[in-house]
């Protein structure tokens, strides 16, 4: 009675174990294949939800549905202008067989590892034959420029036109390397680069550059700077000249008419008496010019001694 | 034992006097309980929860209390679709707050981008997105935030590097912003990532580092510029109308001198002719007492007077000369 007990018990728990065995269950985030003894069976599954299989004999796979990155390192890469350039991309992904993903690379790392080879290959295939401006530019939109800047700039460089652009070259990394992983069950979405820079080197170059092209704009605003000022100092300096000369004009006029008619009023009446005039102005001169200073030396023949001579 | 376990369980049931069956609804009470608050949740308002039924996707609820049935049928995910989040470029703030900091070493890579010129720029910017639809977030793209940081850094380059380094640092900041924003949401859209962008705003867009030096020295020069200019008006209206009022002046005492003299002149022309008109009269007389009058003035002024004889031919002996006056 009691052993019976035991085994049905040991029985409907083998029972749970099997059936618990033969349900799975998929999330929206998963895909499965089936194997059985290491051989997949049937197509492989996509539906989400609650699904059975053979337990014990068969197992489950579970890959990603969903899209899935792949971002490569920034790889030094020569463009066909020979500029050395640090390129990063990267690209979606999907696993979209993956029974052939199963038997291709089975995981994950595998696959990034396949892409990694392929795309990066692609790229600096397709890199180095494109000049440099066609990696930057996706279109030929015609550029702005500060009215400083309009001056210096790199005329050739501007008027430079593209004919694949950016995107383009991404798409064509993008097609080759989609036909390329397409055998490993993996669908490429895209292919984008992510970052594009000058290497050490040609940066450094770049800002001596634009320190120099800023630098050509600075010396212009200091230039004309000072050809203003000296524009302005010069107008001052003329007419600083024209109002002191025009003032000088005007002052020698009004004094030549004063002094002219002053010479008519001395000259009308010192007409009169001429010999009067002299003598009345020398003994004003003497007046004012002989003081204790001088020494004055006089002949008893003078007029003012003589009569220390004589009387007579 | 046994006559004391017997007794022991003889007087539990006697008193208890619980039937069999009640156990039984008492168990299936506390499975119930169970069930139900296992089964409870709540959903936040900012929030909407996505429940799969045995991984598949079985419906989207709005915040609230709700069920699901436990023990790993239903798994709930809550995704928070009312916030709105921010990924940050070439910057990352390191404490929000009244005082923000921020740390931009190291995220140089990130920032620095080639321009159409072939110039380099330092550009840093946001992204703010919101989760548009929960359940293509969840179960479209692996990564969704890493897939748009990607995706932003892609096409920001791409609009930089149709433009100059003057748009991107001083014309076009607004248009680039919002052209990448338009060219993310395309390419999110296509990998249906249930992400919307909210906004793309730039924040710093520099020069780079080792040129903002030559940068700031054109700002610096256009302002020497505005004070050459400035000093050299400064000195033009310092000096201009000083020299209008000397002009002005100038003439003024010309005015002045040209009153004066004509007026000293007809006083003296006047003096004169009524001095001669009595002259006339008495020349002689006049005249000697005119010298004498002068002589008179002088002469007393006059500290050394030498009266030589008219004979004299030569004075020089008479006079050490050098210690004379004028």
């Amino acid at each position: 009675m009691k052993k019976l007990h035991i085994f049905l018990i040991s029985i409907s728990i083998l029972a749970l174990i099997v059936l618990f065995n033969a349900f799975y269950i998929i999330d929206e985030r998963q895909q499965v294949i089936i194997t059985q003894f290491g051989k997949p069976i049937g197509d492989d599954i996509k539906d989400a939800g609650l699904h059975i299989k053979i337990p014990f004999f068969q197992k489950v796979h579970y890959f990603d549905k969903r899209i899935l990155e792949w971002d490569g390192d920034a790889k030094q890469i020569p463009t066909s202008d020979k500029r050395y350039i640090w390129l990063d991309t990267f690209s979606r992904w999907q696993i979209v067989d993956p029974l052939k993903f199963y038997e291709t690379t089975r995981y994950e790392y595998n696959a990034h590892s396949r892409l990694d080879d392929i795309i990066s290959g692609i790229t600096r295939d397709v890199i180095s034959s494109n000049i440099l401006l066609e990696l930057i530019r996706s279109s030929n939109r015609e550029m702005a420029f500060t009215s400083e800047y309009s001056d210096s700039k790199l005329e050739d460089v501007i008027k430079e036109q593209i004919i694949i652009g950016r995107q383009a070259i991404a798409d064509s990394i993008f097609a080759l390397a989609k036909v390329k992983v397409a055998e490993y069950g993996i669908n490429l979405i895209d292919v984008r680069i992510k970052r594009l820079n000058y290497n050490q080197e040609v940066q450094a170059k770049v800002f001596e550059r634009m320190i120099s092209e800023r630098n050509k704009i600075a010396a212009k605003y200091l230039s004309e700077g000072k050809g203003d000022s000296s524009e302005i100092l010069g107008k001052m300096q003329r007419e600083l000249d024209q109002i002191q000369s025009e003032a000088y004009r005007k002052a020698q006029e009004i004094k030549g008419k004063a002094d002219a008619s002053a010479i008519n009023i001395y000259a009308n009446a010192y007409n009169r008496d001429p010999e009067f005039y002299e003598f009345m102005k020398t003994l004003e001169t003497y007046e004012k010019t002989i003081d204790n200073k001088n020494t004055i030396i006089m002949t008893t023949d003078s007029d003012y001694y003589k009569f220390l001579k004589k009387m007579e | 034992m046994k006559p004391t376990f017997q007794k022991f369980e003889d007087i539990n049931f006697r008193q208890i006097k619980i039937p069999k069956r009640m156990i039984t609804v008492g168990v299936i009470i506390l499975a119930a309980i169970v069930f139900l608050v296992t089964g409870l949740y709540t959903v936040n308002p900012e929030e909407v929860g996505v429940i799969q039924r045995f991984g598949k996707y079985l419906s989207t609820t709005q915040p609230g209390l709700h069920f699901k049935i436990p023990f790993g049928v239903d798994k709930l995910t809550k995704v928070k679709v009312k916030h709105v989040f921010k990924e940050e470029f070439g910057f990352r703030t390191l404490q929000a707050g009244v005082r923000t900091k921020y740390s931009s070493q190291s995220y140089n890579q990130e920032a620095i981008m080639l321009t159409g010129d072939l110039n380099i720029a330092d550009v840093e910017w946001i992204v703010q997105y919101r989760i548009k639809d929960p359940v293509k977030y969840l179960f479209n793209v692996r990564n969704v935030e890493e897939t748009m940081h990607d995706v932003s850094e892609s096409v920001v380059r791409e609009v930089v590097g149709d433009r100059s380094v003057d748009e991107v640092i001083v014309l076009n900041r607004k248009e680039i912003a919002d052209k990448s924003q338009v060219m993310l949401q395309e390419q999110l859209d296509i990998y249906n990532a249930g992400l919307e962008i909210v906004t793309i705003n730039m924040q710093n867009v520099n020069p780079p580092k080792a040129v903002q030096p030559a940068f700031n020295n054109v700002n610096s020069a256009k302002q020497e510029k505005e004070r050459i200019i400035n000093e050299a008006w400064e000195k033009y209206n310092q000096v201009i109308p000083e020299a209008e009022g000397k002009s002005k002046r100038t003439v003024e005492e010309a005015e002045g001198y040209a009153i004066d003299r004509v007026n000293r002149a007809n006083g003296d022309a006047t003096r004169f002719i009524q001095m001669y008109n009595e002259y006339r009269y008495s020349k002689s007389v006049t005249r000697k007492r005119l010298y004498l009058e002068m002589m008179e003035k002088i002469l007393p002024n006059v500290e050394k007077k030498y009266i030589i004889d008219d004979k004299q031919s030569s004075i020089l002996p008479l006079l050490n000369l050098e210690q004379g006056g004028k």
